[in-house]
């Protein structure tokens, strides 16, 4: 037997999908995440599923980075910076956090206390107009490790353009240095534009003692558990990369565990024909929402991870807001109802849960409304779920001050969490113009589904499709993502009488390099697919068009005139006019080694021949709906046959997530066992 | 009229809002010169077809212009009209401040958009050119009496005829800059903007159907309505409000704004009689830049009112004749942005009065317009110009933001790495500026120090536009006042300062010599005393705020190790409340 395993380690829930290739079987598990000892779930995981001797690869989707950035809870880090520049990180692109209103302020990742100055100067065309002094460098690190600093990064003027001095400091600290947290701004991210480029290393300096430990962590575990295969990470722009890579560059793990479920979700919705998709993931603590449009995941070069946290690398576009089950609700002086973004997440989670918070989740509400199985609690570590106690709190911290019924007061909360979920999926379709009713929304994660029906409503979308098995999408998620590695070189040469066979030679070689990467990453691939691409602009312009070179390791050479009509298409796609006459620029050069992954058949998902309706129909219970109880038929939806038709109110219960089926909608079984759901 | 349902005109309103943002990538990424490349001086958005009322605006476009294109607008369907009305395949162009506000580096464009054979609405770009002529590279000449020194003007003209460029006028605009290889860079990008603007918008009118985007109108209304509730919610009453600029460039006399805000149930009046009579430098400003300075003030006042023309509709606002808010031309206007931000700063301490919990200390409201230009080795001119940041007010919130950006803008600065890697520059120094900032309870932001020395084996000449050297920004409710602006540039005799403070005209800088801006941080809110000891001694040790001014405007005594003397403390602050 050889497994491959995806685990997504989320704030909540550590989910696993184990899959056969050879037999098409697979398995999966759910447990506990315990923040801040991750590691832990991720081993209960396996333990799971069987242990870790059968498997012959582990893919990772990891969320250690994403809440170490969101949660400020990185490494004391220090910053070794081009003397009078030590604020650039500080000052930033001297914007503000909003453009309407002037309310806010500012906290970099690393204190001004912690970012030293050493004398130095590159200029612009590369110029080493002042060497660095190795001594300085050196003082600068004992004066920081002194300081309880765990880490560092350089990050010097225009070292895009030379890096000499950022490598020469760079050696200097290692050799004084007790860890092998360094980095320096020109490996991170060699390019133009100071405060990007210093933030996207300071936070992956930031990043490296956290997301370096835990994987330490995991592979000395793997390592006692025996296991014998290969161990990766996914990235933001939902590729995989090896540990070894994720350990020197953490910042593209930034997202990585929802660019996971990102690219399941879209490759569920291709082979479902729901190629546009707005994805909602409603975990323990936060509620996140990504747009994939014609079967293709939306990616942004950029993203801000709170104002002025700005990584610059490719990632999938997700919007987050703290609303997740284990949102507290309660009433503001104000005396409205509130629910988040302060979570009582998996630990003492909900009040139902028993483990000591005895204020009001969203959870609770939905288990007193009947929409939750209090004997059959997700995730299965509990054996039940305690109604009263929610009801009691329910009733004390919002039914009281509002002067509502329990019941009321818990509808309220649903109410309210709806509002603001429905808020962020606007914000990321009708704001940008996306109509909802051409989208369907896809739940993920265990309480999605059982919120489909309002969301639908509000928001105006055409349909919800509930993957066969929600509470793992982004394990299952590790397992589709392609393997891939990324190489950037700035070149800086002119388009006229380019010598083009230098410069096929030089695509060749990154070719070479990005190619044995991702072959030596050791996953089973079917094809390993390369992307050239080059920044171009016209002499005088600041920025670039990416343009996709004509470039096959055994096509023929590159030469101007096939550049040139590259860039030109290129050019012109973006922009009506060319400018005949002004000089063209070739200023970086990309290349990318996209390693696919064999076809995975979702039909190994597909629900058993012989399955029928009569025997999935677990019994019925009281549920609430708009103000009023209803019996409501309980089914067990992993044994609903393909075609069955089950019109709302009903629950479906499964062992990672509840649906619930609002009056109004019909739920259909397709071939592949999502479940479709309509307005009737 | 179509009325529509509420989730559809979201839909069409985020549909519109794309079509301007998509418009202002456009141009930011096609521009040439850094300012709208980097800084994203520009604004793009769609205007109603007969009054020329801003419809919807690009995200990224800069405040002041939300305000300011309308007027734009309504100047071409004016001119338009008077020669027998738009017509198809036409864009527009003009810089004339006084028909479209601001000043004359902003060229706009605008080009009406056809359906069935009549104009459905118009686009417009609006963008910050490099440079426009003028005594000054750059356009912002601190000496300037009458705005033919400022640049050349330019009134609303036909620049396509059918869709193409008329080789007359474009011979004219690139004879009359220092900078034509930029300029014409800019202009292809913003009609890039435009072209993609045109085939978006009517793609969507394709598909939905003129009838139900022209129900759009009704935001409008609820942009008015939402105006209303939030005015309706303040005390009744007057609030009396005033502030100086330090000087016009020409006379030392300050000159001040005065403002009566009266507020009576859900309407207001903003009165700026009192207000300094027009002066002979270029701190002038045209009534369309007061109107839309009113609207930017009250946007960052009431954030969630919607972004267009109906905010200013329960509002009445009196600029009286003559003065320095009602410039005609050639009265001189290169200035306008100084001007602009005192008009907002009167209106933040009027409302400071009226609505404590919304009170915003001053910003640090002067922009250093600074412009340094030589010759290259073929002769031919570089010009950098750059306009740089400060610290925001304390607000009831927080602490205001160490080195933001003006209320008027949006405008990010460029990367020193460009500018490094675009002009024969040197950045010596960018950094914050310790003990800027005004004191409070929350404090303000802190300004910033920028130190460039001049690359270039010519030498260079460098001009500075700035304020806020002697009146320096306010704090409100009991917080202090910031540091004032600080210019000095160097010369073989040693470090200069100018008789105008933060303006300066013409100065001739050899390779290795180097300027100095230290700007000002942001005004306080609440009292310094009540601020909490453990944040001042760690202002103190991040070096936001010196041992020094720790015990002199907070009353903490912070010792060597960076600890808290906590009896010293109570005693000092003990002595002042005695």
């Amino acid at each position: 037997m050889s497994l491959l395993v995806g685990v997504d380690v989320g704030g909540t829930f550590t989910d696993l999908f184990a899959l056969d290739p050879e037999s098409g079987s697979f398995r999966i598990a759910k447990v506990s995440s315990r923040r801040g000892d991750e590691a832990a779930g991720f081993l209960a995981g396996l333990e799971a599923i069987g242990g870790v001797v059968g498997c012959s690869a582990i893919v990772h989707g990891t969320t250690v980075g994403t809440n170490a950035l969101l949660e400020r809870k990185g490494a004391r880090t220090g910053l070794i910076a081009t003397r009078g520049f030590r604020d650039v990180l500080e000052m930033r692109r001297r914007d503000r956090p909003r453009a309407w209103g002037l309310a806010g302020d500012f906290v970099p990742v690393i204190d001004r206390d912690l970012r030293v100055e050493v004398d130095e100067r590159t200029l612009a065309d590369g110029t080493i107009a002042t060497a660095v002094d190795a001594a300085e460098v050196t003082a600068a690190g004992r004066y920081l490790l002194a300081k309880g600093a765990e880490a560092v990064c350089i990050a010097f003027i225009n070292a895009y353009a030379n890096p000499a001095n950022e490598r020469a400091a760079l050696a200097a600290l290692a050799r004084i240095w007790p860890n092998e947290h360094l980095c320096c701004s020109s490996d991170i991210l060699p390019e133009i534009r100071e405060f990007e480029r210093t933030s996207t290393a300071a936070l992956n300096a930031y990043l490296q003692p956290v997301v370096g430990a835990y994987l330490a962590r995991l592979e000395a575990a793997l390592a006692r558990a025996d296991f014998a295969g290969r161990f990766h990470i996914v990235q933001s722009n939902g590729g995989v990369m090896s540990t070894a890579t994720a350990r020197r560059l953490p910042v593209r793990t930034a997202l990585s565990g929802p660019a996971a479920g990102v690219i399941a979700a879209a490759a569920i919705g291709r082979a479902a024909g729901f190629p546009d998709l707005i994805t909602g993931d409603l975990g323990g603590t936060s509620f996140d929402v990504a747009l994939i449009a014609g079967g293709e995941p939306s990616f942004a070069a950029q993203s801000a991870i709170d104002f002025g946290l700005i990584v610059r690398t490719p990632m999938v576009e997700i919007t987050t807001i703290g609303a997740g089950g284990g949102s507290i609700a309660r009433v503001d002086a104000g005396g409205l109802l509130q629910v988040g973004p302060e979570s009582a997440g998996s630990v003492p989670g909900p009040v139902c849960y028993g483990q000591g918070n005895d204020r009001p989740t969203l959870t609770d509400a939905n288990l007193l409304l009947g929409r939750i199985n209090p004997e059959r609690p997700i995730g299965g570590t509990l054996a039940r779920l305690d109604v009263d106690a929610a009801r009691e709190a329910i009733a004390r911290h919002v039914g009281a001050p509002l002067g509502l019924e329990a019941a009321e007061a818990a509808e309220a909360i649903v109410r309210v969490a709806n509002a603001r979920m429905a808020g962020a999926i606007r914000l990321l379709s009708i704001e940008r113009g996306h109509d909802p009713a051409r989208f369907a929304f896809m739940p993920f994660g265990g309480g999605g589904a059982m919120h489909a029906g309002a969301l639908m409503r509000e928001v105006g979308l055409a349909a919800t499709i509930v993957p066969r098995l929600p509470g793992v999408t982004s394990a299952l998620g590790c397992l589709l993502a392609d393997v891939r590695h990324d190489a950037v070189r700035t070149v800086n040469l002119a388009l006229d009488r380019l010598d083009g066979a230098a410069l096929t030679a030089r695509l060749a070689a990154m070719a070479e390099e990005v190619r044995g990467v991702v072959a030596a990453a050791g996953l089973p691939l079917t094809e390993i697919v390369l992307h050239a691409e080059a920044d171009m602009h016209y002499q005088g312009q600041t920025h670039a068009v990416v343009v996709p070179l004509p470039f096959r390791p055994d096509g023929p050479p590159l030469d101007e005139a096939s550049v040139r009509a590259a860039f030109e298409a290129a050019y012109r796609s973006g922009f009506s006019r060319l400018l005949p006459g002004i000089p063209v620029r070739l200023a970086t050069l990309r290349m990318a080694a996209i390693g696919r992954r064999p076809a995975f058949d979702l039909a190994v998902l597909a629900p058993a021949a012989g399955a029928t309706l009569a025997a999935a129909r677990l019994g019925s219970r009281r549920v609430r709906f708009d103000g009023a109880w209803h019996d409501t038929p309980i089914y067990d939806r992993l044994a609903l046959p393909v075609d069955a038709e089950i019109a709302g109110p009903a629950i479906l219960e499964q062992a990672d997530a509840t649906v619930v089926v609002d009056p109004g909608l019909v739920a259909r079984v397709d071939r592949l066992g999502n479940l479709i759901m309509t307005r009737r | 009229m179509t009325t529509l349902d509420p989730v559809t005109l979201a839909v069409l309103k985020g549909r519109l809002e794309q079509i301007a943002d998509e418009m202002d990538a456009t141009l930011a990424r096609s521009a040439f010169n850094p300012i709208i490349a980097e800084a994203r001086d520009l604004s793009h958005g769609l205007y109603h077809a007969e009054t020329g009322e801003t419809l919807v605006q690009g995200s990224s476009g800069l405040p002041i212009f939300v305000g300011a294109t309308a007027f734009a607008v309504r100047a071409v369907i004016d001119h338009a009209a008077a020669r027998g009305g738009a017509r198809p395949g036409e864009t527009w162009a003009f810089n004339d401040p006084y028909l479209g506000g601001t000043h004359l580096n902003d060229m706009r464009l605008v080009r009406p958009v056809f359906r069935r054979g009549r104009v459905f609405c118009w686009l417009a770009s609006v963008a910050h050119w490099l440079d426009f002529g003028g005594a000054v590279p750059g356009g912002y000449n601190p000496r300037a009496t009458e705005a033919h020194q400022e640049g050349v003007r330019i009134p609303p003209v036909v620049l396509a005829r059918e869709g193409v460029l008329d080789e007359t006028v474009l011979a004219i605009l690139q004879a009359n800059t220092r900078t034509p290889h930029a300029n014409w860079g800019d202009l292809n990008g913003q009609l890039n903007a435009l072209d993609l603007g045109e085939r978006r918008l009517c793609a969507l009118l394709d598909e939905a159907g003129e009838e139900t985007v022209a129900a759009l109108a009704a935001l409008t209304a609820r942009a008015e309505a939402m105006m209303r509730d939030a005015l309706a919610r303040l005390p009744d009453g007057v609030y009396a409000a005033e502030d100086f600029l330090d000087n016009d460039g020409i006379d030392q006399a300050a000159l001040p704004i005065r403002l009566r805000l009266t507020i009576a149930g859900e309407r207001a009046s903003l009165d700026f009689s009192g207000t300094a009579a027009a002066c002979a430098g270029p701190l002038n400003i045209s009534r369309a830049t007061a109107i839309a300075a009113c609207y930017v003030a009250l946007k960052h006042l009431f954030p969630e009112v919607p972004a267009n023309g109906g905010c200013l509709a329960p509002i009445a606002i009196t600029i009286p004749d003559g003065s320095i808010l009602a410039a005609e031309a050639p009265r001189p206007i290169a200035g306008y942005t100084e001007t602009i931000l005192r008009v907002i700063d009167v209106i933040f301490r009027a409302f400071a009065e009226a609505s404590p919990d919304r009170a915003i200390a001053g910003p640090f409201a002067t922009i250093n317009a600074l412009s340094i230009s030589g010759r290259r080795a073929d002769a031919s001119r570089w010009v950098m110009f750059c306009f740089f940041g400060g610290g925001l007010g304390g607000t009831p919130q927080s602490d205001g933001l160490n080195h933001g950006n003006n209320p008027i803008s949006t405008a990010t600065m460029p990367p020193l790495e460009i500018l490094e890697a675009s002009y024969p520059i040197r950045f010596t120094q960018w950094a914050l500026r310790p003990d800027s900032a005004g004191p409070g309870m929350h404090r303000g932001g802190l300004g910033a120090i920028y130190e460039i020395a001049i690359d270039d084996a010519g030498g260079a000449d460098a001009f500075l536009l700035g304020e806020r050297g002697l009146f320096p920004p306010f704090g409100v409710a009991g917080g202090g006042a910031a540091s004032p602006n600080r210019f000095a540039w160097q010369t073989d005799d040693g470090w200069r300062s100018s008789p105008m403070v933060s303006k300066a005209f013409g100065l001739s800088l050899a390779r290795g010599q180097r300027i100095r801006l230290e700007t000002p941080g942001g005004g306080g809110w609440g009292d310094p005393f009540a601020r909490d000891p453990a944040r001042v001694a760690r202002d103190v040790r991040l070096g936001y705020v010196s041992a020094k001014a720790a015990r002199d405007a907070y009353g903490v005594v912070v010792l060597e190790d960076g600890s808290v003397d906590a009896e010293a403390t109570a005693a000092l602050r003990r002595g002042r409340a005695a």
